[in-house]
């Protein structure tokens, strides 16, 4: 399966967070752990309700935490 | 490995043995020819059988699985279903249907032709079988290669 066009920064947002875990930010934003292990891998691209209570979550805007295209930059 | 591949593993394996073994264990009561109405009886009382045995099976199976895998990773399995579990379960439910629908219509085309009865429910109760299997296939897929 190819990969999304729609990236997100979230694996060194949750390092920069005190070492956020995974589980630590799916109770927050109200999913399950295997759904940020897929949007980490890039195997997902989270509806935009999800997308901005993952925002919300590191209280950043939308476009810092995702991306559309190759954009690797933090 | 996480909790919903794993699931998605034991699933397909248990659809597997419950529907092996219980094919086996009917086997030697199949009827050999015989009236239609004595067919019917049989196929009528193999379906039903089937869905209440499969059902409660799957649930034992779910009990086992969940306690084996509390112990073995001391992670609880989540509670409820997310954006992305949803997405996945339509996409096996489509591919489940769709398989299924072949097989039925096949089951129908076989009548079509004049086979006998028998091979209808023979068609019919396949097709079920591998949407089941087509479903497990379906949700494995996507959580390990992603949506």
């Amino acid at each position: 399966m190819s990969k999304k066009l729609v990236g997100n920064h979230i694996r060194k947002l949750r390092f920069n967070h005190d070492e956020m875990t995974q589980q630590q930010l799916a109770d927050k934003v109200g999913v399950t752990r295997q759904t940020i292990v897929a949007l980490e891998k890039g195997n997902y691209s989270p509806s935009l309700e999800l997308a901005f209570r993952i925002a919300h979550a590191f209280n950043l805007p939308l476009e810092e935490v995702f991306f559309y295209g190759d954009n690797t930059k933090l | 490995m996480t909790y919903q591949e794993k699931k998605s593993i034991v699933s397909l394996i248990s659809a597997i043995l419950i529907f092996g073994s219980y094919c086996l264990y009917m086997y030697p009561r199949f009827p050999e020819g015989g009236l239609e109405s004595e067919t019917f009886h049989f196929w009528g009382s193999f379906v039903l059988i089937l869905t209440l045995f499969s059902i409660i099976a799957h649930i034992l199976i779910s009990i086992i699985f969940n306690i084996v895998f509390r112990i073995t990773t001391r992670e609880k399995e989540p509670k409820f279903a997310d954006e992305l579990d949803k997405l996945i379960d339509l996409k096996a439910n489509r591919n489940s249907f769709f398989v299924f629908i072949v097989g039925f219509l096949l089951a129908m085309g076989s009548l079509i032709i004049y086979e006998p009865s028998q091979k209808m429910f023979i068609i019919l109760i396949t097709a079920g079988f591998l949407s089941d299997v087509t479903g497990s296939i379906t949700k494995l897929y996507h959580y390990r290669k992603g949506v």
